[in-house]
């Protein structure tokens, strides 16, 4: 159960191929209209129907928020990953009916700042697109610093260029180009929010060096693009619904839960939002933490999980769901 | 001490050193005994990049000779809260990320000097307050908007209008003030006995 989220009816308007990685997805309302307002930053989770197998996995919205007509997200496809990327390259096409949720923003910008820099990494390019698009239309102060590995992997490289002009740097990481990231912090004027989003090396790095150039944590913003990790299947008893279920290698703690017919709240599906948190009632093994809601005492402390990226490996677990 | 009584009344922690590279120490009278606490626990090079910015109010000389030798890049002091403010604002309107900010005295103090570095989009979290000395509290007539500074008394009059106020915890910290409600509004000739409160 998405927490506060109906669900939306689209089509696929529209399958494009950015570049060898990456397609753009674009979905319009089946019964006609207008989509739900949404700011800079969201995101949706995108129901993949792959046969048995139901995926729910959560996508920036890349589009203008100035126009609900449609949404469009750009899915970078990950061979080695569980699936959702590889089904939406290869089963989706113009014209399929498929359901999103409403738009959820745990990436939204700050708009007290009076500058926004931002620092995106390969496909964490998207949410900056859309928040791009917003700040442009009401003359907001914004830079983007954004790195790619090489030219024909750059994303929205051109585009951004294109529209943006000066407000858009480029590093190709093929050529040696660097963000000089010590130097650009220090020189911003007072009042600027930082924003980052790319692969958690990266997000560790600006935060950290962030931190250490004396920028408060209230002025740091950063989304994880974390999808749940395949691992070891191990099973779980659902204390409250007395249930016990298997969770698959390729299958998520919370799909599986879900796939036993509990519905747990759920926002994100990617460990940041918090919802989906879980008390263990008895543990006999190893947690697996992945999420970047609970404290670090909670994950050393084996009583709470998020079982949206968060795994287990040993006897016995037991949950209070 | 001051107590979260109600969600908007503001509590303050004790001042210390944050990462950063530029610190900007704001005090009034006692405040400058958060300065030198704070100096105690603060990194070798910390004041070699700091400016102290002090109001003495009531303390004199007491406290300038113990701040000069902190050896601050910059010490300034000023005969007066609103003296300083502009200078405050000029000093923010050209800052860099890295500046950290340490307000430390009466509430007026903080108050004000918050203001104004809300308005540089300095977030009120990242701002490092302590209170010390008099309780003295910056009062807005909700009737006439007049502010009245460092009100001890409770209640307290209105130095614009002239009224009976209740002063509350209900505190802006846009306007940086506490509120103040006429208290005998039905009856004005019910003039309920002053009492020093806030001292």
């Amino acid at each position: 159960m998405s927490t506060g989220t109906t669900k939306l009816d689209v089509t696929v308007a529209d399958v494009v191929p950015v570049n060898e990685l990456v397609t753009r997805f674009h979905f319009r309302p089946t019964d006609g209209g207008l989509l739900p307002t949404f700011s800079g930053g969201a995101h949706v989770v995108v129901e993949m129907r792959d046969g048995d197998t139901t995926r729910l996995n959560p996508y920036s919205l890349m589009s203008s928020p100035l126009d609900t007509a449609e949404y469009t997200i750009s899915v970078r496809r990950d061979d080695a990953g569980r699936g959702g990327s590889l089904f939406m390259h290869r089963a989706v096409k113009p014209g399929d009916r498929m359901v999103v949720s409403y738009p959820v923003n745990l990436f939204s910008l700050d708009l007290r700042a009076k500058k926004h820099l931002m620092i995106a990494g390969g496909i964490g390019i998207t949410p900056f697109m859309a928040q791009t698009a917003q700040l442009a239309a009401t003359s907001g102060n914004f830079e983007l610093h954004y790195a790619c590995r090489t030219a024909s992997l750059f994303t929205y490289g051109d585009t951004l260029a294109e529209r943006y002009g000066r407000r858009i740097h480029l590093y190709h990481d093929d050529r040696g180009e660097k963000i000089e990231l010590t130097r650009l912090l220090s020189s911003q004027p007072l009042g600027t929010h930082l924003y980052v989003c790319g692969p958690a090396p990266m997000i560790d790095w600006v935060r950290r060096t962030a931190a250490e150039a004396g920028w408060p944590p209230e002025t740091v913003h950063f989304e994880h693009f974390s999808a749940p990790q395949p691992g070891v299947p191990f099973d779980v008893e659902l204390a409250v619904s007395g249930k016990t279920i298997h969770v698959g290698e390729q299958q998520s703690l919370l799909e599986a839960i879900e796939a036993a017919g509990v519905d747990p709240p759920y926002l994100c599906r990617g460990g940041v939002c918090g919802q989906c948190e879980t008390n263990v009632i008895a543990s006999d093994g190893k947690f697996l933490h992945n999420d970047h809601w609970l404290t670090e005492e909670e994950h050393r402390s084996g009583r709470k999980i998020m079982p949206c990226v968060s795994r287990f490996e040993g006897r016995s677990l037991v949950l209070e769901r | 001490m001051a107590v979260k009584s109600i969600i908007s009344r503001p509590v303050y922690g004790t001042l210390s050193p944050q990462p950063g590279s530029d610190h900007l120490l704001i005090a009034d009278a006692e405040g400058a005994a958060a300065i030198l606490d704070l100096a105690k626990s603060a990194p070798a090079d910390f004041f070699a990049e700091a400016e102290i910015v002090f109001i003495p109010r009531d303390t004199g000389e007491k406290y300038i000779a113990a701040l000069k030798a902190l050896q601050p890049a910059r010490f300034y002091e000023g005969p007066s809260i609103a003296a300083a403010l502009p200078r405050l604002r000029q000093r923010l309107s050209t800052a860099h990320m890295g500046l950290r900010l340490y307000l430390t005295g009466t509430e007026g103090l903080i108050g004000q000097a918050m203001q104004a570095a809300l308005e540089a989009g300095i977030d009120h979290k990242s701002i490092q307050t302590e209170q010390r000395g008099s309780l003295a509290r910056r009062v807005q007539c909700v009737h006439c908007k007049g502010i009245t500074e460092d009100v001890t008394t409770q209640p307290a009059r209105c130095s614009h209008c002239g009224l009976m106020l209740l002063v509350r915890d209900h505190y802006s910290r846009r306007i940086a003030a506490f509120q103040g409600v006429c208290i005998n509004a039905e009856d004005p000739s019910q003039v309920p006995p002053m009492e020093e409160m806030f001292k």
